[in-house]
């Protein structure tokens, strides 16, 4: 109140003015300087016209809109990261119990009980969201405009990745479970627009499809979670919910089972959006998108939108021992399997998918055991190291001409040393090595598996074995994109290059972060003081005491009495990384002939997991056959000789009654003064001799 | 006889509660004397000064704000009720304005009498919408009624204007005069004319048992059916809203329906519930039927400015709806949905007005073969509006309708919300046949051209459509205004 940067609350609303103002900015270039695009695509030809056929040919010199869309997108996100950054530096001088500011914009819905205001919230929670969502965004968007400097459709592009950072700061910064749901909805169309955005690939626009539709699933469930907390706790905003939880519990309105079915529910719908079994089959797929977008969307933010809402819901699912059973057994059960499923594959970007998949298992890991902190600090170095990771495969496949198969790479470090070093520094992060960012977050999940109220040394034992995995298959990928002989076609082999300044910059700085990110979080068994835990305990602690006032409290300063053995097993999980990448150095650059020999000696296990363990098959002839014969039924027999026949007769009696009505119009004045002479009549005689 | 003693800041305060009205009449008159002293070629100014007549009138609607001022010994009052439809009636005149910029010289209607008639048409619908005083309603009534006569008519070569026009005027006389006599019944029944005087007398059911004053508020209601187009005493509207040109016609559909409502409005909440239980069935017939016949009728018209005239007779016993309703929630969705209709019908008529080449035949839907996809902002338009009017989300039309059944679910009237919503459904049909022709029907030969729209033109459209969805995303702001000017009235 005392001056205007003092009060930059008052402008939280500007984060999301800022990509909506780029959204709309676009969307009208898109329109007009990109329509020759549009219209052929119709479908609706006018190709006689033969205008178009120029757009598609090389660009000589860039247009004057293309240096436009250029500027303003990554520069409306960065504005936008600037207030981030503000309103988060104002927020840490605040005191740590009154970090909770809501800004009320404008009522929304109102309707009966329910009454929605679009409001904002910025919490300790939501401000790791949007300085992950802004900053990352930001560095993705400066990298895209090398990246798809080559694409005719350039301001299509930035109109859908700013619509996604508009709807991305929606879901995180929004007040209400709607909101958030808005903003869901919102991530989960550009993802779809933007996996499909290539929609002349056959494969991409059915990826596209494949994960909507998929998300679909998800989002039914978090859509029936929020209509029973509407229901039962007549509100949806995040802190009326949190402030009613003691009194409903104590009214026994808020049962241990109704707990339970809202978080399943919500669990549901984070594991569609988060890619976690059973759900998690659209995002290996969904690599099909431009690259940026995978390192955006399908690494770094939108994926982790689950985990923000188990977080988010904290102290929900504190109340629901079961399903924080159930969300660890599921986040363990998918960071192993698909991390196997990672060992396999030959396309450098699947392998970062199931990459991805695995690590967001090990965050839904962390939140079922109880450590929401170590799943948000997990979820922020990933995005670091995975954004980095999916750009640096981009630069790869930038200097490949488009290849993606890891078979035909090799020996690039010599062509692409800085996207080399970068993507080996994100490697070495990713496979926890002792120093870097991924190491603090995965080694704080493992040892809370092990030694949580909620967590068990099984737990941890699978996380291990997972991280070892991991260690594997990423040097896999370093060692066959990066050394050994080159396996390059001769025509490709001639235009490698290394990428423009705009794609590199992006990823020094993301392996700047994700060396020193980690920093934040470093554990008091190794002297740190774990900053990033105390900033968030706020919107945790009301969770734990809510658990506690349930089961009359176990006590849970388990973690100060086993200062040993967390340096054991931290020592034990960098083993297993270790060995990991040393099982990958002796297959991969010691003897490179070897893992064909395995593959043909286990030509059954090879083809299980080569293929994904026929999943998506097993899931096409138990879901999608039995959906599809049975509409067939239904259209079928139902709807054509049942709900048609009904519909096409009342039809026919409607247009027959206009047909009639339209009689009494005569156009004779007589009749028209007559019909109102009778109706004065019956309604006078209606009211005095009723 | 007792000398009535003159007090100047009662006049002085009067003229403060009809200033709106004032500016708009100068204006008519300072339209029609410019138009004896300029050019052929500068008549278009005429237009722009009638519109800036109408923008300085909202403005000063805005400047008296929602403050409470009795003009003339209660005749008229300017409140927030006055405020809510002084701005419907003047958006719809400005937006009206707005299109005939650049456009009046190929409607014939550049002319200094057309802009003045308007503007008086607009005074009259002003003064209904704030008279509390029945006479003032009548004056206003007529006042507003007597140039929209003349405005049908206004293209007086085309033979459906004429006839439009004559049998609107004749009807319209029959109708006044059952208002009129209704209103004589009243203040035989009960010594007065004024609103508030009447609503102290009838409270509670006082006045329940009178047959002049029950007899009495029938005729009142029938006036009010006659000039909102309800069931049976829609017939004019039909060949009126063809005959007009069609500028006219998306004018009086607006506008004329707000300020006609506006007055039932008050009525309705301040007096029926003096005579609820008698009057209750008579409206929930009222608009049932009226929904029923207008979407009925609507179904097998093939000329679009016929299909949007059933519409509005559809559209107004939807309202009606919420009239039956007859609470706060049911009057703030009437008015509401009365804003959205303004906007999305004017937008509706707008675009159909640039398709058409010229009256009468022009407005056949087959000359909408193709628009569609040749024309694509023109065809997003008109469905947008089209989708609206059908009460389809993310429109200003679905959250309309949406209130309006839930008022009447929330008042007990399961039934009639459910007839609502069939009538709904069924007016889909011809809102989507419109769509139909515009993208799926081959032309049989070329495509229909439309004409480029002027900047003003374009200007309107452009502010209905953003209206429409925009009331139909974040309604609150304009429900809670409805909300308090419906609260002001009962206050």
């Amino acid at each position: 109140m005392v001056s205007a940067l003092s009060n930059i609350h008052e402008y939280l609303w500007l984060i999301l003015a800022f990509p909506l103002a780029g959204v709309v900015l676009n969307g009208i270039i898109a329109l007009v300087a990109e329509r020759p695009l549009l219209l052929p695509a119709d479908g609706h030809g006018h190709d006689d016209h033969g205008g178009h056929g120029d757009a598609h040919g090389g660009h000589h010199e860039t247009p004057a809109y293309r240096k436009l869309v250029a500027f303003i997108a990554p520069g409306m996100i960065f504005a936008a990261f600037v207030v981030a950054v503000l309103s988060v530096l104002q927020l840490t001088r605040m005191p740590a119990e009154a970090r909770t500011v809501v800004q009320t914009l404008f009522p929304w819905i109102q309707a009966g009980g329910l009454s929605v205001s679009v409001a904002l919230q910025l919490d300790p929670l939501s401000s790791v969201m949007i300085l992950v969502v802004t900053g990352v965004g930001f560095l993705i968007h400066v990298y895209s405009v090398g990246y798809m400097s080559h694409e005719p459709a350039f301001a299509r592009f930035f109109f859908y990745l700013n619509l996604f950072m508009f709807s991305m700061l929606t879901l995180v910064l929004g007040s209400s479970y709607l909101l958030m749901f808005v903003g869901w909805e919102g991530v989960g169309l550009c993802s779809y627009l933007l996996i499909g955005f290539w929609y002349e690939k056959d494969s991409a626009s059915t990826a596209g499809k494949k994960a909507f539709v998929v998300n679909r699933v998800g989002d039914f469930g978090f859509l029936l979670a929020m209509f029973l907390v509407f229901w039962n706790f007549g509100t949806l905003n995040y802190t009326d919910v949190m402030a009613k939880i003691p009194s409903l519990q104590h009214s026994g309105i808020l049962t241990t089972g109704l707990a339970t079915a809202i978080t399943l529910l919500m669990f549901v719908g984070a594991t569609g959006k988060s890619a976690q079994i059973p759900l998690y089959v659209w995002l290996p797929d969904a690599m099909e998108g431009p690259t940026p977008v995978s390192a955006l969307i399908h690494a770094a933010t939108m994926v982790t939108a689950g985990v923000y809402m188990v977080a988010r819901s904290n102290a929900l699912f504190m109340l629901a021992p079961f399903t924080m059973g159930t969300v660890a057994v599921i986040g363990a059960a998918t960071a192993i399997f698909a991390a196997s499923m990672g060992i396999c594959q030959k396309d450098i970007k699947r392998v970062l998918a199931y990459s991805t998949v695995s690590q967001l298992g090990y965050m839904f890991l962390a939140c079922g055991v109880g450590a929401f902190g170590a799943g948000i600090f997990h979820l922020m170095t990933h995005a670091f190291f995975k954004a980095l990771l999916f750009l640096g495969s981009g630069s790869v496949i930038h200097a490949m001409s488009g290849e993606q198969d890891m078979m035909k790479m090799g020996s690039l470090r010599k062509h692409t040393p800085i996207t080399f070093w970068t993507m080996f520094i994100g490697t070495l992060a990713i496979a926890g090595i002792p120093g870097l960012a991924g190491f603090f977050s995965k080694d704080e999940i493992l040892w809370r598996a092990f030694s949580s109220d909620h967590g068990s040394p099984f737990l941890w034992a699978v996380a291990a074995v997972a991280a070892g995995t991991t260690a594997f298959y990423m040097f896999r990928l370093i060692f066959l994109t990066f050394f050994g002989a080159s396996r390059m076609d001769k025509e490709v082999e001639k235009h490698v290059h290394e990428s423009p300044f705009s794609m590199t910059i992006p990823l020094m700085v993301l392996a700047a972060l994700s060396i020193c990110g980690g920093w934040l979080g470093i554990p008091a068994a190794l002297g740190g003081s774990n900053y990033f835990e105390k900033w968030l305990e706020p919107i945790f602690e009301g969770g734990h005491k809510a658990a506690e006032a349930a089961t009359e409290a176990i006590g849970h300063g388990a973690m100060a009495h086993h200062d040993p053995m967390e340096f054991i097993l931290m020592g034990a999980s960098v083993a297993v990384a270790l060995f990991g990448i040393a099982i990958a150095y002796y297959l991969y650059m010691v003897r490179p002939e070897k893992p064909a020999k395995i593959a043909e000696g286990n030509p059954n296990l090879y083809r299980l997991v080569y293929n994904k363990y026929f999943v998506d098959e097993l899931y096409e002839w138990l879901i999608i056959r039995r959906i599809v014969d049975w509409s067939i039924w239904l259209w079928q027999m139902f709807d054509v000789q049942f709900i048609d026949a009904i519909v096409n007769g009342v039809a026919k009696t409607v247009r027959s009654a206009g047909d009639e009505t339209r009689k009494i119009q005569t156009g004779v004045v007589g009749n028209y003064a007559f019909s109102i002479l009778l109706g004065a009549v019956f309604i006078v005689g209606y009211l005095i001799w009723r | 006889m007792i000398a009535i003693p003159f007090d100047s800041s009662q006049v002085m305060q009067g003229i403060a509660s009809i200033a709106p009205e004032a500016i708009l009449v100068c204006t008519a008159i300072t339209v029609l004397m410019a138009d004896l002293f300029l050019a052929e070629d500068g008549k278009w100014l005429l237009c722009w000064l009638s519109l800036a007549g109408v923008l300085a009138a909202l403005g000063e609607v805005y400047l008296l704000g929602s403050s409470r001022i009795v003009g003339f010994s209660g005749m008229i009052t300017s409140d927030g009720f006055g405020m809510f439809f002084s701005t419907v009636v003047l958006s719809a005149c400005a937006l009206v304005l707005l299109m005939a910029t650049g456009w009046s010289e190929r409607a014939g209607t550049q002319k200094g009498e057309f802009y003045s008639l308007i503007l008086m048409s607009t005074t009259g619908m002003l003064i209904m919408a704030k008279g509390t005083d029945l006479m003032t309603i009548f004056l206003g009534l007529e006042t507003l009624s007597i140039p929209i006569y003349v405005l049908v008519g206004f293209q007086r070569s085309r033979m459906t204007a004429i006839e439009g026009a004559l049998k609107y005027f004749l009807l319209g006389a029959f109708g006044a005069a059952f208002m009129l006599y209704g209103m004589a019944l009243i203040y035989a029944a009960t010594g007065t004319t004024k609103i508030p005087v009447l609503v102290y007398m009838s409270v509670g059911g006082g006045m329940a048992g009178s047959s002049l004053f029950l007899a009495g508020m029938g005729l009142l209601l029938v006036g009010f059916a006659f000039k909102v187009s309800l069931f049976p005493f829609h017939m004019w509207t039909p060949d009126a809203y063809e005959g007009a040109p069609t500028l006219v016609t998306a004018f009086m559909s607006a506008a004329v329906k707000a300020a006609a409502f506006a007055a039932l409005v008050r009525v309705a909440m301040l007096l029926f519930p003096g005579v609820s239980p008698a009057i209750g069935p008579v409206l929930w017939v009222l608009a049932v039927l009226t929904m029923t016949v207008g979407n009925i009728s609507a179904l097998g018209q093939n000329n679009v400015k016929r299909i949007l005239a059933y519409s509005s007779i559809a559209h107004a016993g939807y309202i009606m709806v919420g009239l039956v309703a007859g609470d706060l929630l049911g009057s703030q969705a009437a008015l509401f949905y009365l804003l959205v209709y303004a906007f999305m019908n004017i937008g509706a008529f707008g675009v159909l007005m640039l398709i058409s080449q010229k009256e009468d035949d022009g407005y056949d839907i087959h000359n909408l073969r193709g628009i569609g996809f040749k024309y694509p902002v023109l065809g997003a338009l008109l469905t947008l509006f089209l989708v609206s009017l059908a009460g389809i989300p993310p429109t200003g039309g679905f959250i309309g309708k949406f209130y309006l059944f839930s008022a009447a679910v929330k008042n007990g009237y399961i039934w009639l919300a459910i007839l609502g919503v069939l009538n709904s459904a069924a007016s889909i049909y011809y809102y989507l046949r419109i769509v139909v022709y515009m993208y799926f029907m081959t032309p049989e030969g070329e495509v229909v051209t439309p004409h480029t729209p002027p900047f003003g033109y374009a200007l309107a459209l452009c502010a209905c459509a953003a209206v429409v969805l925009v009331l139909g995303m974040i309604p609150g702001a304009v429900l809670t205004m409805a909300e308090q000017s419906v609260l002001s009235l009962l206050m």
